[in-house]
C-alpha cells in the first residue's frame, strides 16, 4: 500500500517491469528471504512454491545474486518474493551498493540460521548488518526467523537446541535496537499505514517440536499465531517471530502458512463466510487451502471440532495434500504445479467423513463432518453452492466480475 | 474399528527381545460388527466366478501355487542379514514400524538378534541380525532354530560401498544352505541404490549376479532360489521388493489374484491392489502389467488415509456431539445414517477424471484401485460391486488362515 511511496528513491531502483507493476498492483508485497548460503532459503521456496519434493533439494545449486520471483497466491495477493543467494561476496553487496535497492519497501523479512552451522558467532554478525540496513529503509518490516534443519538434530534435543539458538538471535536483536535507540514510535511512515504497521508478536508461540515422529504438541495454530498480529502498541520493542523448521516435515508450512496469513487481504470476511458455511452444514471443521502453495489462507472449527487434541492439523494436512500432489504428478506425468485433483472424498465408517473440493479458482475448500450419508451429501451440495460467495478471492479487491465457468 | 484410526507413522520403539513374542507391531485391533450385506448374492456370484477362472485357466494365466509351508505354523520369518551398516535395522524400520527414512541416520548399531512380530493378515516375523556376526561360524547360535521355520533369507548389500565381502559371505551362506535347508527363499536386495544412476544399478546388479552364479555353479548348485531387487529406503523399491518377498510365501496366490482381475474387468478398473496396511506391502494385485507407477500413487494414497484419519479419526467426539448429530433433522442413530461400517474413500484426478479409490477390507487389509476415466458418476455401481470382492476376500482369508 502506502509503503510504495514512503520513500522516494525507491522505486527507482527497480527494474524498469517492476515499476510498472509496483504502481499498478500496490499490494505486492516485497518478500526478502536472506541467510548463509546453504542455510536452506531456495530449498523451502522451492518446496512452498513450486513443489518440489525434499529430496529433489539436493540438487539445487548455489543462488546467484537475487532469484526474484513473483507469486501469485489469491486473486488479491501477489508475492514479490526476493531469494538473495548467501554467498559472502553478495551479501556484502546487499549491504553497499544495493542496499537502498534492496531493503527499501520491505514487507516482509525472513531471515534464515542453519542450525548445523559451525560459526554461530559470524551468522549472527551478518544477521545484524542485514537488521541494521532493514531498520534503516523499512523499519515496519515484519521479521520472521527461521531456525533451519532441525531434522538434523536428534529429535530429543530439538526443543532445547532450538529454544537456546532463538534466545540468543533476540538477545542480538534487542542489543542491536537498543544501541540505536529504536523504538516503534520512531516511525512516523509505517504508523499511518495499517497494513504495514509494526507488528508484536507474542515471544515464542511457535512451537520447537519439528514433530517428525508425530508427536509434536505444537503451540498455536496458525490462525492464533496470526491472531496476535493485529495489534501495535506504540513504543514496543523491535519483534521478531521465530520458527523452527525442515523441510522433512510439516514445520515449514507451519512458518509459512503464518507469514502468508499475516499478508492476506479481506481477511475478516473470509472468515466471515467459512464461520457462516459451517454453521450452515453443521461442519466440525473447514480449512479454505490457496490451490498451488496448499498453505492454509483460513479456517473456521466448530466448538466441538475445537477439542480435537492434533494441534498442529493445518500444516500437517497441507504436508499431506501437497505430498500426494506430488504423487499425483509423478504419476500423471503432468507438471508438478499444474492442478492435481479436483476432488476428494473419504467416509470412515461411524467417526468421520471429510472432503476435499476444488472450490474457487485459486482454493481448495477441505470440510471435516459428523458422520452420516445425508449429512455428506447435503454438505456437499451446499459448498458447491457457497462458491459464489468466496469469488472475490479469485479477483483484486476493485474488480467486480469475478472469472465466470470455473469448471472444474 | 478400523486400522487407520489404530496407525502411527511412527516408530514404535522395537525392543530387543529374545523370545521374538509380541516385540514390535502387535496393535490389538477391536473387532468391527459387520452387518448382513446387501451384495450378498452378487458376492457368491463373483466369488464362484473366480473360483471358476482360476480351475479353468490351469495355463499360463494362473502362476504356480506356492505350496503351504507346513512348518511355519503360519508364521514365516524373514531374516534380515548383511554387512554392518549395509541397512537392514534402518529397512525393518522404515518398512515395519513407518519411520520416516531421514531419521534412519540415528539409528544405532544393532548389537543383538532384532526380533520382532507383526500382526497381519499373515502373521509373520522380522529378524533384523547384527552385521558382523558369522552364524555359521558361531557355536552359539543353533541353526534349526534360524532357519527351521523360515519363510525367506534377505540378503542386504551396500550399493554405494564396496560389496566384494558382502559378496562372498553371501556366498558362504547360500552355500550353507543349500546343503542343509534347500527349500529356502534367497532374496539379495542390493540396496541404497538412490542417487545411483539406472545403468551403473543394472552394472551392479548384472556384476553381483554373475559372482554369485559363478560361485553356485562351481559347487554344482544350478537352480538355487536366488532373487535379485535393486532397493532404496528413500522411495518405494523397497516395499516393491518385500511385496515380492511375501507374496511367495501366500499359499493359493492365484485365487486372490484371479478375484482382482475379475473385479477389474466387473468395474473397469486400471489396476487394483490389495494392500496390507500396516506395512504398504501390496499381497496380490491383477494380471494387467504390475507397474511402479501405479503401485506408488496407490501405497501413497494409502499414506494419505492413514495421516489424514490420525488428524482426524483418533480422538472420542463428545456425547454432546452425537446427541446433536442424532437429533433434529435427521432423527437416527449415527449408525444408522452410515452407510458402510468400513473406510472408503475416492479421489478424483485432474487428468482425464480418473478416480482413484480405496475400500478397507478387514483389520489389516485394503483394496486399493484406479479406475477408468470419467468413472466418478458411477461409483455406486462400483462401491457395489466392490462390497462383493470384499466379502469374497474375507472368505478367503478365513479359509486359509492357518489355525494357531
Ligand atoms: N537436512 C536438511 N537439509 C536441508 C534442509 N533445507 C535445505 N537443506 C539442504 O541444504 C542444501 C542447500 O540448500 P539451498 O536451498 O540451496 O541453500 P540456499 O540458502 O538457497 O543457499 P544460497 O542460494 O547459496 O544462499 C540443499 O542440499 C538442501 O537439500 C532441511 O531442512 N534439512
Ligand atoms: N542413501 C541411503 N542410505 C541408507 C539406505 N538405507 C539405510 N541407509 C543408511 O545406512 C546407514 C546404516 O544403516 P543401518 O540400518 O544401521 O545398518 P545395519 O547395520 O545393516 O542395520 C544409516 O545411516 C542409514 O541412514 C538407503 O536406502 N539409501
Ligand atoms: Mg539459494
Ligand atoms: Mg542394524
Amino acid at each position: 500500500m502506502a509503503d510504495a511511496g514512503s520513500y522516494g528513491d525507491g522505486t527507482s531502483n527497480l527494474p524498469l517491469a517492476e515499476t510498472k507493476n509496483e504502481v499498478k498492483k500496490p499490494k505486492k508485497k516485497k518478500v526478502l528471504l536472506m541467510g548463509k548460503s546453504g542455510s536452506g532459503k531456495s530449498s523451502m521456496r522451492s518446496i512452498i512454491f513450486s513443489n518440489y519434493i525434499a529430496r529433489d533439494t539436493r540438487r539445487l545449486g548455489a543462488t546467484i545474486d537475487i532469484d526474484l520471483s513473483h507469486v501469485k497466491f489469491l486473486g488479491n495477493l501477489t508475492l514479490n518474493l526476493w531469494d538473495c543467494g548467501g554467498q559472502e561476496a553478495f551479501m556484502e553487496n546487499y549491504l553497499s551498493q544495493q542496499r537502498v535497492h534492496v531493503f527499501s519497501n520491505v514487507g516482509v523479512l525472513i531471515y534464515v540460521f542453519d542450525i548445523e552451522s559451525r560459526d554461530v558467532d559470524r551468522d549472527l554478525a551478518t544477521y545484524v548488518s542485514i537488521l541494521s540496513a532493514l531498520l534503516q529503509y523499512s523499519p515496519q518490516a515484519r521479521i520472521y526467523i527461521l531456525i533451519h534443519k532441525m531434522d538434523l538434530v536428534a529429535p530429543s534435543l530439538r526443543e532445547a537446541v532450538y529454544d537456546e539458538r532463538v534466545r540468543i538471535v533476540r538477545q542480538k536483536t534487542v542489543e542491536y535496537a537498543n544501541s540505536i535507540g529504536y523504538s516503534a514510535a520512531d516511525q512516523g511512515a509505517g504508523a499511518a499505514d495499517p497494513s504495514g504497521s509494526v507488528v508484536l508478536l507474542e515471544p515464542l508461540s511457535a512451537s520447537a517440536t519439528t514433530g517428525g515422529s508425530g508427536s509434536s504438541g505444537s503451540g498455536s495454530g496458525v490462525g492464533a499465531a496470526a491472531a496476535a498480529t493485529s495489534a501495535s502498541t506504540p513504543s514496543s520493542p523491535l519483534e521478531i517471530t521465530p520458527f523452527a523448521t525442515s523441510i522433512w516435515d510439516q514445520s515449514l508450512y507451519k512458518a509459512w502458512a503464518s507469514i502468508i496469513h499475516d499478508l492476506v487481504p479481506n481477511l475478516a470476511a473470509i472468515e466471515r463466510n467459512l464461520a457462516n458455511l459451517g454453521v450452515a452444514i453443521e461442519a466440525e471443521e473447514l480449512l479454505l487451502f490457496e490451490r498451488t502453495s496448499f498453505l492454509a489462507v483460513s479456517s473456521w472449527t466448530s466448538e466441538e471440532g475445537q477439542r480435537n487434541p492434533t494441534e498442529d492439523r493445518l500444516e500437517r494436512i497441507s504436508n499431506i495434500m501437497k505430498h500426494f500432489k506430488q504423487s499425483i504428478s509423478r504419476f500423471t506425468g503432468t507438471p508438478r504445479n499444474a492442478e492435481q485433483f479436483v476432488r476428494m472424498e473419504h467416509k470412515a465408517g461411524s467417526r468421520f467423513n471429510l472432503f476435499i473440493l476444488k472450490f474457487t479458482t485459486n482454493t481448495y475448500l477441505m470440510v471435516v463432518l459428523p458422520p452420516g450419508e445425508a449429512r455428506f451429501n447435503a454438505a456437499m451440495l451446499n459448498c458447491q453452492i457457497a462458491i459464489e460467495h468466496f469469488k472475490f478471492l479469485d479477483g483484486p479487491v476493485t474488480t467486480a466480475a469475478p472469472a465466470h465457468g470455473v469448471g472444474g | 474399528m478400523s486400522i487407520f484410526s489404530r496407525l502411527r507413522r511412527s516408530l514404535s520403539s522395537p525392543s530387543q527381545a529374545d523370545d521374538g513374542a509380541g516385540a514390535g507391531i502387535s496393535i490389538d485391533y477391536a473387532l468391527n460388527i459387520r452387518g448382513e450385506s446387501p451384495a450378498k448374492l452378487t458376492l457368491q456370484r463373483v466369488f464362484e466366478q473366480s473360483r471358476q477362472v482360476v480351475r479353468n485357466n490351469k495355463d499360463a494365466t494362473t502362476p504356480p501355487e506356492a505350496p503351504a509351508r507346513p512348518t511355519t505354523k503360519g508364521r514365516p520369518r524373514l531374516l534380515l542379514m548383511g554387512q554392518r551398516r549395509s541397512g537392514k535395522s534402518s529397512i525393518s524400520s522404515v518398512v515395519f514400524h513407518k519411520l520416516p527414512p531421514n531419521e534412519t541416520l540415528f539409528l544405532e548399531s544393532t548389537a543383538r538378534i532384532q526380533k520382532d512380530s507383526m500382526a497381519s493378515f499373515m502373521d509373520f516375523q522380522v529378524w533384523d541380525f547384527p552385521g558382523q556376526i558369522d552364524i555359521f561360524e558361531n557355536p552359539n547360535y543353533d541353526m534349526d532354530a534360524i532357519f527351521g521355520e523360515i519363510g525367506a533369507l534377505i540378503w542386504v548389500i551396500d550399493a554405494q560401498d564396496d560389496y566384494l565381502e558382502a559378496v562372498t559371505r553371501l556366498n558362504t551362506t547360500i552355500l550353507h544352505l543349500q546343503r542343509s535347508y534347500p527349500n529356502i527363499n534367497i532374496e539379495v536386495f542390493i540396496h541404497k541404490v538412490d542417487g545411483l544412476s539406472d545403468d551403473y544399478k543394472l552394472d551392479i546388479q548384472r556384476d553381483i549376479t554373475i559372482r554369485i552364479q559363478d560361485e553356485l555353479s562351481d559347487h554344482g548348485f544350478e537352480n538355487a532360489p536366488v532373487t535379485f531387487h535393486l532397493t532404496s529406503i528413500y522411495n518405494h523399491s523397497i516395499f516393491e521388493a518385500f511385496s515380492k518377498v511375501i507374496q511367495k510365501l501366500i499359499p493359493q496366490l492365484g485365487t486372490l489374484e484371479a478375484m482382482l482381475t475379475n473385479l477389474c474387468r466387473t468395474c473397469r478398473f486400471e489396476k487394483a491392489y490389495l494392500f496390507d496396511v500396516l506395512s504398504k506391502i501390496y499381497i496380490a494385485t491383477d494380471s494387467a502389467a504390475a507397474d511402479m507407477a501405479s503401485y506408488e500413487i496407490c501405497s501413497d494414497y494409502i499414506d494419505v488415509i492413514i495421516d489424514i484419519t490420525e488428524v482426524y479419526g483418533s480422538w472420542p467426539r463428545s456425547d454432546a456431539q452425537r446427541r446433536r448429530i442424532e437429533g433434529e433433522p435427521w432423527n437416527a442413530k449415527v449408525d444408522d445414517q452410515v452407510a458402510c461400517p468400513w473406510a472408503e474413500s475416492c479421489m478424483v484426478l485432474h487428468d482425464a477424471g480418473r478416480p482413484i479409490m480405496l475400500r478397507e477390507v478387514d483389520r489389516y487389509l485394503a483394496l486399493v484401485a484406479i479406475m477408468k476415466e470419467d468413472s466418478y458418476d458411477r461409483m455406486p455401481l462400483v462401491n457395489m460391486n466392490v462390497e462383493a470382492v470384499v466379502q469374497g476376500l474375507t472368505e478367503f482369508f478365513d479359509i486359509t488362515k492357518p489355525r494357531k
